[in-house]
């Protein structure tokens, strides 16, 4: 019983479509149970209640993350074992991981605001995210561009590699140029500062919320694309009889 | 190899070749600017350094392009993948070809654009020696990015929106190293990693513009 | 409801633009799927 069997894409979407309703209950139920709990958390004495805005925060720019590493790995399976189902759940991820990023920057931005008195900074973090965020749609971008689907997994597969590369030039690249201009910019609220046990154990569970959700909707996405090729393949065999 | 050098480089400075488009867009660019901030030494003086890099870089990213579009179209890039050199190495040689005729100008230039916006005289062997560390991995980075749109219509826009972002390190590192040494400061470190990421981009991104040449010629 | 005080734009701005970012992706995501699944059995059952 090994992982490849899923390959398959007949064997994919059986295993998926019974994994499907656990997926989509557990992320409703850890996404809207997490955000709750937080919601109703007791103010923070430095921050307000924006300190809430955290269990949005940092399950999206994990995610973020995760899901490009995902693509790389994905990418990297379809370069080497050809699988098409590996490439198509890049393909699938990568708008999920947009969206993300993008809710990332969103909070991080409107998190900052009563803090920096502008709807913007180029805090170091942030801005590695809005690199990520151009990456993700460079992605996107040249999927949709290239009309041969295997060409098109080939060549986004070495684009996620090259981008992987820079975007981790780029986090160091970024913290460079931030520091060494001027100082005091960054947001307050470190994920790896020391949080009390009121916020961790919401902030668990919407974590585990958005992997939930992530996992559904990924394999959504992926099932989407099988379909979509299958129907490309039907349509192909019928144009040549 | 060297006749491939040979070969692009003639075919860039011949009459159709687009040869003196980039630096006149450079210069374009910096005249521009102070139109857009203001004419003000306080205005400009500070984001010199910025605006000679990105005039250099957008510049370099006009003739990303022909770098393999014209091959491509009238078959010689099928020619030089089944040939006995590696793709790679052809690779390689069409970046050197394309900042010996791109790169090299704007490095030539960009002094005397200096000029015009206000960059200190001090900043000006820093400017010299920051783009020249730097653009090399520019023409390789932009052949990558021709490499993967290739035979795209249309494949400029997205071009430049999958290369941008590739340069933004080298961006970085090459508009700091100006700065600390025209304020005195040490500009070693930047101008290390500068080197570094040249160095990098140049031994290892022809591989992979080479794997996405094989994808489009297939 | 909870006191969200002076904060009170900022944090409900936030959960207001995540959770329409994450609608908006929900509901993208299930109705390309719904339509390919329509298409596909469209083909096959006339193929």
């Amino acid at each position: 019983m090994s992982i490849w069997e899923y390959a398959n894409p007949v064997k994919f979407m059986r295993t998926s479509g019974a994994i499907l309703p656990f997926a989509v209950a557990g992320a409703a139920a850890c996404t809207l149970g997490g955000l709750l709990w937080g919601f109703l958390t007791p103010e923070d004495y430095k921050q307000g209640s924006t300190v809430k805005i955290v269990f949005l925060h940092v399950p999206a720019a994990m995610m973020a993350i995760n899901i490009w590493v995902m693509m790389l790995v994905t990418s990297l399976i379809w370069l080497v074992r050809r699988h098409h189902v590996s490439a198509l759940a890049a393909k699938a991820a990568a708008p999920i991981g947009a969206v993300m990023t993008l809710i990332a920057l969103a909070t991080g931005a409107i998190w900052g605001q009563p803090m920096w008195g502008t709807w913007w900074e180029w805090d170091p973090r942030l801005t590695s995210f809005l690199i990520l965020l151009l990456f993700y749609i460079g992605y996107m971008a040249l999927w949709a561009a290239v009309e041969d689907p295997d060409s098109a997994a080939d060549l986004t597969s070495v684009l996620c590699l090259v981008g992987s590369v820079f975007a981790l030039l780029s986090r160091y690249a970024v913290l460079f140029w931030n520091q060494g201009l001027h100082q005091g910019a960054s947001l307050s609220v470190a994920p790896g500062e020391r949080m009390s046990a009121v916020y961790r154990y919401p902030l668990y569970l919407t974590m585990a919320g958005f992997f939930l959700l992530f996992l559904a909707l990924l394999l959504i996405r992926t099932r989407t694309e099988i379909r979509r090729r299958r129907l490309a393949a039907l349509q192909a065999r019928e144009m040549r009889t | 190899m060297l006749s491939l050098l040979k070969r692009d480089l003639a075919l860039a400075t011949r009459a159709g070749g687009g040869f003196g488009l980039g630096v006149a867009f450079f210069l374009i660019l910096c005249a521009l600017v102070p139109f857009g901030v203001g004419p003000e030494t306080g205005a400009l003086r500070p984001i010199a350094p910025g605006i000679l890099w990105l005039g250099a870089l957008l510049s370099c990213l006009l003739s990303l392009d022909r770098i393999f579009a014209l091959d491509h179209e009238d078959g010689s890039l099928d020619l030089l993948a089944t040939s006995p050199l590696p793709l790679e190495g052809a690779v390689a040689v069409k970046a050197l070809a394309h900042w010996i005729s791109t790169g090299l100008p704007l490095i030539a230039a960009a002094p005397l654009f200096g000029i015009l916006l206000h960059l200190p005289a001090a900043a000006t062997p820093w400017l010299v020696a920051s783009l020249l560390l730097g653009t090399p991995a520019l023409s390789v980075l932009g052949a990558f990015g021709a490499a993967i749109t290739v035979g795209l219509r249309r494949g400029g826009l997205l071009l430049s929106l999958l290369v941008l972002p590739l340069y933004i390190p080298t961006l970085i590192f090459g508009t700091e190293a100006i700065r600390r040494g025209q304020e005195g400061g040490d500009p070693a470190t930047p101008m290390l990693f500068l080197a570094g990421i040249t160095a990098g981009v140049v031994a290892l991104v022809p591989f992979a513009a080479a794997a996405a040449l094989r994808v489009n010629l297939r | 409801m909870i006191e969200l005080g002076k904060y009170a734009g900022t944090v409900l701005a936030s959960y207001g633009v995540s959770l329409a970012l994450l609608a908006g992706l929900v509901w993208q995501t299930i109705s390309a799927n719904a339509r390919a699944r329509r298409d596909l059995e469209r083909q096959e059952k006339n193929g």
